[in-house]
C-alpha cells in the first residue's frame, strides 16, 4: 500500500520517560494547586496562627501577674518586701482605708508597719492568694528578724522552679500549635487530594500515563513536606516576635528533621483516610475526627499532665504526642539529638504501618 | 499488511446482573478510523476502557499494538492517547498548565503544548483556569491532553459531545489530520451522521453487543432500503403517485405525500415531466435506518 509507505514512521521515543521530569511536573502542578486554594492556605497558616494569638492572650500574662498587696506606714519589713519583688505594693494612707479595700475584695491583703509592729490582714474568701501573701510576708519578717540579730542564718533554703525559668506559656504553645498546624496540612492535604483525584478521574487518567504510582505519591508527599517547612518558618518566625517572646534553646534546628518525620506520619494518616472515603465531605469529616482529638490528647494546646494517667498512656500511640515531646525537648528544653531517638523511631514505625495499610486499601477508582 | 493495531476477542464484562459487554470481537487496522455507535448504556465506554487497559474484562482478550494492555503495561502507555468520557484535570491549573503537566509525564516539551493549544483552538484561553472553561472548551482541552504526546493509537470517548457546530467541524479536521499522519483512531459518538462522514468503518452497538461493523456506505447499501421522495400534499393525487414508474408505495399525512422507491431515477424524471418538483425532498437511507433495521427501534441518541 503506497499510502502506508508515505505515512510518517513512528518517531523514536525515549525508552522510558525520565522519572524525574514526571516527578517535577507533578510536584509543581500540586504545589500550584495548593497555593491557589485560599481556603487551604487559611487552614494551613492563618488558622493555627489565630490560635497562637488566642492562647497567647489567654495564658500570656499568667507568669507576669503578681499579687497586689496594700501597705500602710514605713519600716524595714516593708522595705524588704519591696526589694523582694514577690508582690506588687499599693501605698495606702490609713489602715482603715486598706481594710475597706480588702473587705470589698479589691485587694487580697494589706500589711501595716508601725515601728516594730507588723500587721497583716487578709480576706479569707480568697484562700489561695491569702496563703501566698501570708507565706511571703512571713518569710520577709523572719529574714528581717534574723538580720536584726546580726547572726548569719543557720539554714539556707535554695529554691528554684523545676522548669527552665523561661518556660513561659509561649515556650510550650509554639511547638504544640505547630505540630497541630502541620498535622492539619498533611492529613487534610493527603486525604482530600486522593479523594478528589479519584472522584475527578485524575487517578484513572494518570494510570494511562507512563508514570509509576510511587512517583505520583512522592510528588504529593514532597508538597506536604515543603508546606511543613514553610509552616515551621512562619510559626517560629512569628512566635519569636517580642509580643510572643519565644526563646529557642541551642539546638532548636533539630526540630526540623523531626517535623518532617511527623509530616510523613500525618501524611500516612491522610492516605488511609483518602483510601477509605468516597467523598470530599466524608474525608473532611474523618480528618477532623482524627486531628482535633489527637491534638488535644498529644498536648498540643495544654500540658498532658492535666489528663488522667490512663489517658496519658493511651495517647502514646499518637504520632503527634511524640512529635510534640521531641520538639519541646530540642526547641525549648535545650536537649540534644539524643532526645529525638524515641520520637523518630515511633514516627517512622507509625508511618510504615499506616502507609502499608493505605497502600493495601488504595483504589484507583470507585 | 501490517498487523492490526487493536484486536479484541470475545470480550464480556458484567456489573452484577447486567451484561455491559456481551461477547464483543473486532479488529482495527493500523491507520484506520473506527467509530463505535450506540445509544446510552450500549457498552461503548466499557468496551473502550477494556481496550485501553483501564478495566479487566471478565473474559476475552485484547491485543493493542501487539501487546496486552492489562495488567497496566508501562511500555504501551506512551503509544496510546486516551480521552475519558468524563474529563480528568488537576485542580486549579490553567489550560496551558494542564497540558504542560500531562506533556511532562510523556517527556513532551512546551513547544508542543503551544501547538496543541492552537490545534484545538484554545490559544486565547491558555491562561484560563480549567474550571472556568466552558463545557466544550474543557472537552477540547481534554482531547488536546490525549494527543499531546503524539500517540499511535488514539481512543476518544464522545469527543464531539458538548461541542458547538463550529467546534465540531474543527475537531473533525483535527481528527482527519491525525489520521492522515498514519495514526489509528477509535472513537465513540452518538452522532450517526458524523460517523458516516468521518469513519472508515463503524460498529453499531446495542445492549453490549456489536450488531454490525462495516464501512458506512456498505452498511447502508446492504440495508437495501427504499429511497423516499416527499412532495407537498396536494401537489399530486395519491392515486396518480401510485401509478408513477418506480413507485413502490405511497403514504400521506396532513402536510406531505411520500413515495417509496428503489428506482429513484425514472420516478424523478416522471415527476419533473409533470412539473411537480415544488418542495420536493429526496431522502436516502442513513445509518439511522440501519440502526432501526438492526434493533427494531428508532435511534434516539
Ligand atoms: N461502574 C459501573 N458500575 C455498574 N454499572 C456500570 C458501570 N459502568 C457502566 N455500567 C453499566 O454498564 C452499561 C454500559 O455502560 P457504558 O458506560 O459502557 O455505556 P455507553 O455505551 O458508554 O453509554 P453512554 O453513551 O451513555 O456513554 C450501562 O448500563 C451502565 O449502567
Ligand atoms: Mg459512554
Amino acid at each position: 500500500m503506497t499510502v502506508t509507505e508515505e505515512r510518517e514512521r513512528t518517531r523514536p521515543r525515549p525508552a522510558t520517560v525520565s522519572g524525574s521530569s514526571s516527578f517535577r511536573a507533578l510536584s509543581v502542578a500540586m504545589f500550584k494547586g495548593f497555593v491557589r486554594d485560599k481556603a487551604t492556605l487559611f487552614f494551613t497558616f492563618l488558622f493555627p496562627l489565630m490560635f497562637l494569638l488566642i492562647f497567647g492572650l489567654i495564658f500570656g500574662n499568667q507568669g507576669a501577674s503578681k499579687t497586689e498587696v496594700g501597705v500602710v506606714g514605713e519600716g524595714q519589713v516593708i522595705q524588704a518586701l519591696e526589694r523582694s519583688e514577690a508582690v506588687e505594693l499599693k501605698r495606702m494612707d490609713s489602715a482603715e482605708a486598706a481594710e475597706q479595700q480588702v473587705r470589698s475584695g479589691d485587694l487580697p491583703a494589706f500589711v501595716a508597719q508601725d515601728g516594730t509592729d507588723v500587721t497583716l490582714r487578709f480576706a479569707a474568701s480568697d484562700r489561695t492568694r491569702a496563703g501566698t501573701v501570708y507565706g511571703i510576708v512571713r518569710g520577709v519578717v523572719d529574714r528581717v528578724n534574723v538580720a536584726a540579730t546580726g547572726q548569719p542564718p543557720r539554714f539556707e533554703l535554695d529554691s528554684a522552679q523545676v522548669e527552665d525559668s523561661s518556660l513561659k506559656p509561649i515556650q510550650y504553645l509554639a511547638p504544640g500549635l505547630m505540630s497541630w498546624a502541620v498535622s492539619i496540612a498533611a492529613v487534610f492535604g493527603a486525604a482530600l487530594t486522593f479523594v478528589n483525584w479519584r472522584k475527578k478521574q485524575v487517578l484513572r487518567r494518570l494510570r494511562l500515563a507512563p508514570v509509576w504510582p510511587l512517583t505520583v505519591l512522592g510528588s504529593r508527599l514532597v508538597v506536604s513536606l515543603g508546606v511543613a517547612l514553610l509552616q515551621f518558618g512562619v510559626f517560629v518566625g512569628i512566635a519569636l516576635l517580642p509580643v510572643f517572646g519565644l526563646q529557642l534553646s541551642g539546638q532548636w534546628w533539630l526540630a526540623v528533621p523531626l517535623l518532617l518525620l511527623g509530616t510523613l506520619a500525618f501524611f500516612s494518616v491522610g492516605m488511609l483516610i483518602g483510601a477509605l472515603c468516597k467523598t470530599e465531605e466524608s474525608a473532611n469529616g474523618a480528618s477532623n475526627l482524627v486531628v482535633l482529638p489527637m491534638a488535644f490528647l498529644s498536648g498540643a494546646f495544654f500540658p498532658t499532665d492535666l489528663m488522667p494517667q490512663w489517658l496519658q498512656n493511651a495517647a502514646q500511640v499518637l504520632p503527634m504526642r511524640h512529635l510534640n515531646e521531641g520538639m519541646l525537648d530540642v526547641m525549648v528544653r535545650g536537649e540534644g539529638v539524643d532526645a529525638l531517638a524515641v520520637p523518630a523511631l515511633v514516627l517512622v514505625a507509625f508511618t510504615a504501618v499506616l502507609g502499608l495499610l493505605a497502600a493495601k486499601l488504595f483504589r484507583w477508582e470507585d | 499488511m501490517s498487523p492490526p493495531a487493536l484486536t479484541v476477542t470475545d470480550l464480556t464484562m458484567s456489573y452484577g446482573e447486567l451484561r455491559a459487554v456481551d461477547g464483543v470481537s473486532f479488529e482495527v487496522a493500523e491507520g484506520e478510523f473506527v467509530g463505535i455507535l450506540g445509544p446510552n448504556g450500549a457498552g461503548k465506554t466499557t468496551t473502550l476502557e477494556i481496550a485501553e487497559g483501564l478495566r479487566e474484562p471478565d473474559s476475552g482478550t485484547v491485543r493493542l499494538l501487539g501487546e496486552s494492555p492489562w495488567p497496566r503495561n508501562l511500555a504501551l502507555l506512551p503509544r496510546i492517547g486516551v480521552q475519558l468520557q468524563a474529563s480528568a484535570f488537576f485542580e486549579k491549573l490553567t489550560a496551558r498548565e494542564q497540558l504542560e503537566t500531562f506533556g511532562a509525564l510523556y517527556g513532551v516539551g512546551s513547544a508542543r503544548v503551544d501547538e496543541m493549544l492552537d490545534l484545538v483552538g484554545l490559544s486565547d484561553k491558555a491562561g484560563t483556569p480549567e474550571a472556568k472553561l466552558s463545557g466544550g472548551q474543557r472537552q477540547r482541552l481534554s482531547i488536546a491532553c490525549a494527543l499531546v504526546h503524539d500517540p499511535d493509537v488514539v481512543f476518544l470517548d464522545e469527543p464531539t459531545a458538548a461541542l458547538d457546530p463550529q467546534a465540531r467541524r474543527n475537531l473533525w479536521d483535527v481528527l482527519r489530520e491525525i489520521q492522515a499522519r498514519g495514526k489509528t483512531i477509535v472513537y465513540t459518538t452518538h452522532y450517526l451522521d458524523e460517523a458516516e462522514v468521518l469513519c472508515d468503518r463503524v460498529a453499531i452497538m446495542d445492549q453490549g453487543r456489536i450488531l454490525a461493523m462495516d464501512t458506512p456506505a456498505r452498511l447502508v447499501r446492504d440495508l437495501d432500503a427504499a429511497t423516499h421522495v416527499t412532495l407537498e400534499r396536494g401537489a399530486l393525487p395519491a392515486d396518480d403517485a401510485r401509478a408513477l414508474p418506480g413507485a413502490d408505495g405511497v403514504t400521506q399525512d396532513e402536510v406531505s405525500l411520500t413515495i417509496a422507491t428503489r428506482a429513484p431515477a425514472p420516478l424523478l424524471t416522471a415527476l419533473a415531466e409533470r412539473g411537480t418538483l415544488d418542495g420536493l425532498q429526496v431522502r436516502t437511507a442513513t445509518l439511522e435506518d440501519v440502526f432501526l433495521h438492526l434493533t427494531g427501534r428508532e435511534y434516539r441518541a
